[in-house]
This record gives C-alpha cells, structure tokens and sequence, in this order.
C-alpha cells in the first residue's frame, strides 16, 4: 500500500509525515518522528501509557491511525517541559516519587495535565475516576494522586 | 494489521459510493476503540477503511424539542456529556455515555460505533431502547430509518446491508414527568465489560405516583441486547410502589436468556437482572420527580 503524506501539528509545530494507513499513530509517534516519550503498553487502549491529547481531547494513541492526525493538533509528553524546567505536574510527580520503572509515567503526566486544564481543582475522587485509563504496575497510585493534587494547587497558585 | 486502503470522505454520497462498492469488504471508522483493535486482531480485514468523521452530518449533535436529541455517528462520548442542555435533558443516556471504557476511551468512542458493534454487553444500546432511539441509515438505495429495538440480530451483527452506513442517532424529546436510568455490574469500578447492564425510563402521572409508561432494556444476557417490553408495560397505570417494581423486576428476568461464560454464570446473571431493574427503575422515578441521581462522573466530583 503507498504511503500517505500527513500533515499535523505536534507540541505546536507544524509536522509531517509519510506513514502507512494501517500504522497507528503511537507507531508513527515513536517510530518514525521519534516521540518516544509516548509508550506503548497494552496496545488496545487498556492501559493509557500511550495517552496524547488531540485538539486537547485525552485519547490514546495506540487506538487511532496516523492517517487520522491530517489537520489536528497532537500534545506529547515532551510538550510539557519549557526551556526554563518541567511542568509542575512533572516536578510533582519527581517530588513524589510517583514513580518506579517509569513506563506508565508520560501517560500519566499528559493524562493529568489534561484533568487540570479541564478541572483546575480536583477532588482526590475526580483524580482517580479521570486517571482509571491509566494502570501502573508499580506504585500502587498512591503517590501519582498526591502528586497530581500537589501540582493542581501549584498550577492554581501560578494562574 | 493487514494492509487497507484509507479513505477520508467528506460527503454522506462519496461515503456511500465508497462502501457500497466494496460492501463487506469496507468498513466504517468511527471512533475506532473496537474497529483498531478488531482489525490489529485480524477480526476484520477489509480491504478500505472509511473514516466518516470528516463528513458534517454525522459531526452534528443538536438538541430541540420538536426533533428530539441527534447524535451524529462520529460524535464521541465526552461531547455529549459536556453538553450542559443535553446532560440536564437526558441523564439516562449520560449514565452510559460516562461509563464507557476510561476518559481516554470516552475521547474517541460514539454511541453509533456501540451500536454497529453490536455487542450484547453494549453500554448504550440499552439506554438507547429505553429512549426510543431511531437510527437514520444511509445506502446506495437511499435514506431509512430502523429503530434501535429492531437493530441488533446477533452478536456482532445488525441489520445494516452491505452499502449501508449509520448517519446518526435520533431521540424523541423528553416528556414532561420522565426520568430515565441505566446501571451495569462490573467487579471493578471502571474499565470492564457489563456482566449485567439494565436501563429503565419511566413516565410518571398523578403527581408521580403512577406509572403512566415504562420501557426496561438489558445488556449481557442474551445474544443482541434485550428490549424487555413485556416487563416495561405490565407497569403502565399501576401505582408505583414496591410490589409493582418487584413484579416488572420478575417479568425482565423471564425475558433474560443469559448463558455462562468467564464473567459469571447464567444463575447469577439473572440474579442481577432483578437488582438492576430494581435499581434502575427507582433511580428513574427519582429522576422523574425531579431528584437529582449521580452519574459516574458526577459520583466521582461527590
Ligand atoms: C479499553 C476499552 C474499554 C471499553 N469499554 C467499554 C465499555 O465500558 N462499554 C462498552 O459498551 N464498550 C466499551 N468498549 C468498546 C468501544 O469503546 C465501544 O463499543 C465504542 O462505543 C465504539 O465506538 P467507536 O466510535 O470507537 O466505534 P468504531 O470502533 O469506530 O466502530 C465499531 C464498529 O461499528 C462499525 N461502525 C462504526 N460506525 C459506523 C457507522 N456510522 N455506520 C456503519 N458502521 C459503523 C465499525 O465498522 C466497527 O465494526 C471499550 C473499548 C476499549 C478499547
Ligand atoms: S498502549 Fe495504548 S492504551 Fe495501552
Ligand atoms: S511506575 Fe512502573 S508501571 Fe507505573
């Protein structure tokens, strides 16, 4: 099949791409741009650590074609960090130690980062009910929600 | 994967031209959570993959009292619970809207995609019956309309030809005194599959002590989802009480063919045929008189 040219938008610049319409666009992500801050875990949308936003919807994208990106603005983990530090929700979750093998963290990150643009405020509820799409073998969550509280009221304090 | 040719229509007519020629061999993308995974299992292996989402009429999702509800076929679960207008009208529907897979999942998937998937553990389908919801079918021979009821023949299978596409889903307005509820049993809290699902609607009269209609449908207990009209309609005219719910309760049961697999035996699937209608009906009568009935994502903001 030949290939199909793609032209998208990744962490605010403008990208493009040649990808099969059968690749997915974790794949393309990964493999052919070299985002591989975004993981793949499951590869059928059980487990999250494959999570971008899409014109700011949390999806994951191993559950889309790249082919479907053509027009659309995708958010990666490497979008949080600035050239002045990491994002709070990073720095909280470093603080924390929300993390052990790290393969569930960029999921993690750009799912709660997605939560506090949509919910400045979350209740430790909210936290968990938003990130169920999201598993990690490791830490047990706990930490990840201390962390994501912690950042929540960080964000709130520097808006 | 197997190798597919993508194509990205923007009109119902190109969409229809392009699915009719390849019948069986096309197939329709919509949100993609079942579609990607079914062809990344080689389920399915079309030859064309047709993305509808960037055709205008199934991006439509509009709310008026004369035509009802309409849910475009590409429009996911998150925009329709967002709707402040829609939530407050439809909270039935919302139940499963807020339910299906996690919020990433919700990002993508759409009430139309449930539907042509046709599983029997489908979260709106349920709630689609009990809001007689009418599918609007587009095909090489023109426009048509099917209700959800008459929808699903079997697992996986529906009553769309081979050149068919789904447009969108519509939904009468709400009556006055209505309320609507769906619940389903999982072990888990969120992202698992309805061992039992049930939605209930009722219409309330006499100040909202009787049944003036009710409409009761199941998921997971028998091989399409189940419209358990009998059971829905023994109700009508009858005081609401206990007794009266008990009844409809036993009659939905009776309407149940579940069989046993991994996520529970026949048994205990009937079992929860009783405890959900019963649930679902009392969350209804609430809803009808005007109380307010958390939904999942309302339940987790306390
Ligand atoms: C992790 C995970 C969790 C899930 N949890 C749930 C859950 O809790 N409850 C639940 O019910 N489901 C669940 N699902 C299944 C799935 O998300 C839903 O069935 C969803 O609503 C499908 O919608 P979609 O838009 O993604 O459909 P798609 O995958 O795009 O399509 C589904 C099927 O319908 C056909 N189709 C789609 N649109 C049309 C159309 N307009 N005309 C003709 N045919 C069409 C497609 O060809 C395909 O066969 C889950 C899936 C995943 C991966
Ligand atoms: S890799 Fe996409 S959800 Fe697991
Ligand atoms: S840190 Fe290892 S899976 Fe989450």
């Amino acid at each position: 099949m030949s290939k199909i040219h793609v032209q998208t938008t990744i962490n605010e610049e403008a990208t493009e791409f040649l990808c099969e319409p059968r690749e997915s666009l974790l794949e393309v992500l990964r493999e052919t741009l070299g985002f591989t801050g975004t993981k793949e875990g499951c590869n059928d949308g059980n487990c999250g650590a494959c999570s971008v936003t899409l014109d700011g919807v949390l999806i994951d994208s191993c559950l889309m074609l790249a082919v479907e990106a053509e027009g659309k603005s995708i958010s990666t983990v490497e979008g949080l960090a600035n050239p002045e530090g990491l994002h709070p929700i990073q720095q909280a979750f470093l603080e924390h130690a929300a993390l052990q093998c790290g393969i569930c963290t960029p999921g993690f990150l750009v799912a709660s980062k997605a939560l506090l643009d949509h919910n400045p405020e979350p209740s430790e509820h909210e936290i968990r009910h938003w990130l169920a799409g999201n598993l990690c073998r490791c830490t047990g969550y706990d930490k990840i929600v201390r962390a994501v509280l912690e950042a929540a009221q960080t964000v709130r304090a520097s808006a | 994967m197997k190798d597919f040719e993508y194509c990205a229509p923007k009109t119902l007519r190109e969409a229809v031209a392009l699915k009719a020629e390849k019948g069986e061999a096309a197939r329709v993308l919509a949100g993609g959570t079942d579609l990607i995974v079914q062809l990344r299992g080689k389920r399915f292996a079309p030859d064309r993959v047709i993305d509808i989402k960037n055709i205008a009429d199934v991006n439509e999702l509009s709310y008026s009292p004369r035509k009802g509800l309409i849910i475009g076929a590409g429009v996911p679960c998150w925009r329709v619970y967002n709707d402040a207008e829609i939530a407050e009208l439809y909270p039935g529907l919302i139940d499963s809207a807020a339910i299906i897979g996690g919020i990433q999942i919700q990002g993508r998937a759409t009430f139309g995609g449930n539907l042509c998937n046709s599983s029997p553990s489908a979260d709106t389908i349920p709630s689609l019956m009990t809001h007689s919801a009418v599918c609007n079918l587009i095909g090489p021979n023109g426009k048509r309309k099917v209700p959800v009821v008459d929808f699903c023949t079997g697992p996986g299978r529906n009553v769309l030809e081979p050149g068919e596409i789904l447009v969108s889903l519509q939904i009468p307005g709400i009556k006055k005194n209505t309320g609507a509820h769906y619940q389903r049993f999982i072990p888990r809290n969120e992202m698992d599959i309805a061992v039992v699902g049930v939605s209930s609607q009722v219409v309330l009269a006499n100040r909202g002590k009787e049944f003036k209609e009710a409409r009761i449908a199941l998921a997971a207990v028998g091989p399409t989802p189940i419209f358990a009209a009998a059971a829905g309609e023994a109700l009508a005219g009858q005081a609401v009480s206990d007794e009266a719910i008990a009844a409809a309760a036993a009659a939905a049961q009776s309407l149940a063919t579940p069989i046993s697999d991994m996520r529970g035996p026949a048994e205990f699937r009937t079992h929860l045929v009783g405890v959900l209608v019963k649930r679902t009906l009392e969350g209804a009568i609430a809803r009808a008189r005007g109380k307010f009935v958390a939904n999942a994502v309302q339940e987790a903001a306390g």
